[in-house]
């Protein structure tokens, strides 16, 4: 019965879609108001129907009622209660539903937060909305129905893959998509901007809190993704270029430009127009990332034919919402009026060139990702694009936003003062050319631009904020007056710069001065890595929940003294058939000591991999850093979302 | 592993961003005895793709395909040749596809080239913003 009635709460929910996709619209150009107010109802009927549905799904996972094929193909009874859950969007289907489960809630915070929008253009934004809604309630209806039925119901399921039963993993895919979903809200709002042929500051200023939200959701996620990887796949990498880290690096990309075109777009009225290409583009990434991973392209093209039924239609709502956004734009951009003037070395000049930068970079990667299935499409020839292809083009391309970051914040708006803002930065200059010449010390030459470049976006952040508060220069009560009198979005760019500064040091440093140490060990042998002695003491058999594992005693020394035991593990999941390796780390925040086990020689001993990787815990801590300046910018007056209109107004004035 | 359970594991694995997993890659009784003839044949390794992965290396993968690869490799090694040698007598095998690093050739003009016309077209874009604007 659950499952009856997610499936029919989901029929009810593409009827609300449709609805608001067609009759607000059509309120909004007759100026008929009842047919506008309707979106802000449906909005929430969207949501609370879906809602229902993910409900039912969940129940049928939690009571593991194996008449429901999903649940057959993706669980198990002896499955731990945490993992029964999150296997719910550990697939295809299920994790379809949560996408649109996250859209519609983002629908419904639009209807809640958006009185303080004009009426046609709120009816216009949840009617665009909808019409994703509709595309991807269809979608989930008609080809990937979660609420299937099998008979006769087998008596136990298949499990989940072993890998993705993982803390980490389960609460990846919710904050990515919160990320990715999230850019379908800049989306409406530019398309709604368009069809209404207005966009002003007040537009810009309600893209941005979205957009903020959106990518702290995306920055997380792809961190946590990052993260996992790291500590599962078991040989220390954190990043692999992969076409699905791609596709979710892309939209990320394209939604760090939007913020800050928004910018110039809310304060100054620059790159209006932009800034509106920008949104349709961000989350037109986002369902090209949705079409690679889901459609089976990835894998080879040709696995394209296994599922055509899938790849094609979520083609086809590319097709449609990005090729209708972009016909739009091609039309009724060119009557925006253009934004005050600026020059070049400026505020304005600065976002200008990190979009400029950012745009190049997306582009870049897109090419690389998309590049083997043309070339296999056009029959020729079959090409792998990696990791080496990606560092020689994206590095260098993004560089001059590295060190343009440190310098835009200085400037003034309209027309800057270059040398007035680089004397500011002369502490974080010095810092620079210490880190980098601490590097070339050791022999490290792109060690020392990538720590130059850290330690230059660090201090120049710290440079800015004492600035402001006028540190050193003005009494302590003074700077405490000026502390509170900062805007948050201005803690909140500070801080998101201060974390890609950590980010940028914690990639240089782990690439750069890794060590490593690959070899068989016997109980009682030792081996040195990093100034640790590391002695190999057995491995025990354990049995887990739903596993069995080989667990390997690993003792570090430092002279002589014992600091910690790792126990790397080589796990096997019967249920599943499967074989995974659990990796033993230690972390002091500035280095992991990072142990695992492979097979075990008769003759030669277990093969034990050691890693030191410096700074390396730098790379998550530097993106939660990020994701809490977007916070504290969405905390920010400006930007409150219920800001009632006379209010706003009369602080403009 | 059966291939219905494969595509299954596949298809769970895209669904976020995962790349396929290690089962046990690199094992220490495959490692030359030579530091520097292994140091080579890693380096070698980690730009070789298994083909039977998703975007994973020969150095980081735990297919039994890889392994094969990865001895035949330090095989070719041993018996002299240099690094591009041994490279040449994997992608003659395997095609360019083996190779993590495209090669240039007219097939791959647009991938190397394009990044450098893009940063031209964002330079020229720049700029006209600018002479519009005076």
């Amino acid at each position: 019965m659950t499952a009856e009635l997610g499936h029919f709460a989901l029929t009810l929910a593409l009827g609300l879609a449709l609805l608001q996709a067609t009759l607000p619209l059509y309120g909004a150009s007759r100026g008929q108001t009842a047919l506008m107010e309707l979106a802000r109802h449906t909005a929430f009927g969207q949501f609370v129907f879906t809602a229902i549905a993910f409900a039912a799904l969940t129940r049928t996972y939690l009571v593991s009622d194996f008449s429901v094929a999903v649940v057959v193909q993706n669980s198990h009874s002896l499955k731990p209660l945490l993992y029964r859950l999150t296997g719910v969007w550990g697939n295809h289907e299920g994790s379809l539903l949560l996408w649109i489960l996250i859209l519609t809630l983002f629908g419904a915070m639009v209807s809640l937060f958006g009185s303080s929008l004009r009426e046609t253009f709120r009816a216009r934004v949840l009617a665009v909305q909808a019409m994703v809604g509709a595309g991807f309630l269809a979608f989930t209806l008609l080809t990937s129905n979660p609420f299937q039925r099998v008979w006769p119901p087998p008596l136990d399921g298949a499990g989940l893959n072993p890998l993705l039963q993982d803390p980490g993993l389960a609460f990846h895919p919710p904050l990515l998509y919160f990320g990715y979903v999230g850019l379908s809200v800049a989306f409406s709002f530019a398309v709604a901007a368009l069809l209404e042929g207005r966009v002003d500051r007040a537009w810009a200023r309600w893209v941005r809190p979205w957009t903020l939200a959106a990518w702290a959701g995306l920055t997380a996620g792809i961190a946590l993704g990052s993260w996992w990887a790291y500590y599962e796949l078991g040989w220390g990498g954190f990043w692999f270029w992969d076409p699905v880290e791609n596709a979710s690096f892309m939209p990320w990309l394209a939604a760090t430009a939007l913020l800050h075109s928004a910018i110039a777009a809310e304060r100054r009225e620059a790159l209006r127009s932009w800034t509106v290409l920008l949104a349709i583009i961000a989350f037109s990434l986002s369902l090209l990332g949705a079409f690679l991973v889901r459609s089976g392209v990835l894998t080879s093209v040709h696995a394209f034919a296994t599922d055509p039924e899938r790849g094609i239609f979520i083609l086809l709502l590319l097709g449609i919402a990005t090729g209708g956004a972009l016909a739009l734009y091609a039309w009724r951009a060119p009557a925006f009026a253009a934004g005050s003037p600026f020059r070049p070395v400026s505020r304005e000049g600065a976002l200008l060139l990190n979009n400029l930068v950012l745009a190049t970079a997306c582009a870049t990667v897109l090419l690389g990702t998309l590049y083997p299935l043309f070339l296999d499409a056009l029959d020729a020839g079959k090409v792998s694009v990696g990791p080496p292809y990606f560092t020689a083009t994206f590095v260098p391309l993004i560089a001059p936003a590295l060190v343009a970051m440190a310098i835009g914040p200085m400037l003034a708006w309209k027309r800057g003062d270059l040398a007035g803002a680089l004397g500011r930065l002369w502490a974080a200059a010095l810092g620079a050319a210490l880190a980098a010449g601490a590097a070339l010390a050791y022999g490290e030459t792109l060690a020392a631009l990538g720590l130059g470049a850290a330690a230059w976006i660090g201090l120049g952040a710290l440079v800015e904020w004492a600035e402001r508060l006028r540190l050193g220069r003005a009494p302590a009560i003074e700077v405490w007056r000026r502390a509170r009198g900062v805007p948050r979005a201005a803690w909140g760019a500070g801080l998101a710069h201060l974390g890609v500064a950590i980010v940028v040091a914690g990639i240089t440093a782990s690439q750069c001065f890794q060590s490593e140490l690959i070899l068989a060990m016997k109980p009682g042998d030792s081996a040195q890595i990093a100034g640790y002695t590391i002695r190999y003491d057995g491995t025990a058999q354990v049995e887990g929940a739903n596993y069995h594992a080989d667990r390997a005693t690993l003792a570090v020394l430092r002279d002589d003294t014992p600091v910690a035991i790792l126990t790397p593990e080589r796990r096997f999941y019967p249920v599943e058939s499967q074989h995974t390796t659990e990796a033993a780390i230690r972390t002091t925040f500035l280095a992991d000591l990072y142990a695992v086990i492979g097979e075990d020689d008769p003759e030669a001993g277990r093969t034990v991999r050691l890693y030191h990787n410096p700074l390396v815990p730098w790379i998550w801590i530097g993106a939660i850093v990020m994701a809490l300046g977007a916070l504290a910018s969405l905390t920010d007056r400006r930007l409150r979302l219920t800001m009632p209109v006379r209010r706003r107004q009369a602080a403009e004035a | 592993m059966s291939t219905m359970k494969l595509s299954a594991a596949i298809l769970a694995l895209t669904l976020a961003f995962l790349p396929m997993p290690a089962m046990t890659a690199l094992d220490a009784t495959e490692m030359l005895a030579d530091p520097a003839l292994e140091a080579r044949a890693r380096a070698l390794a980690k730009d070789v793709r298994c083909v039977v992965c998703q975007n994973q290396s020969i150095d980081d993968s735990g297919a039994d395909l890889a392994r094969d690869l990865r001895r035949s490799l330090r095989a070719r090694l041993l018996a002299g040749d240099s690094d591009e040698e041994a490279l040449a007598y994997l992608t003659q095998r395997y095609g360019d596809y083996v190779l993590m690093d495209p090669p240039l050739k007219p097939a791959t003009w647009i991938l190397w080239f394009a990044p450098a016309g893009f940063a031209a077209i964002a330079l020229l874009l720049g700029l006209r913003y600018f002479r519009r604007r005076e």
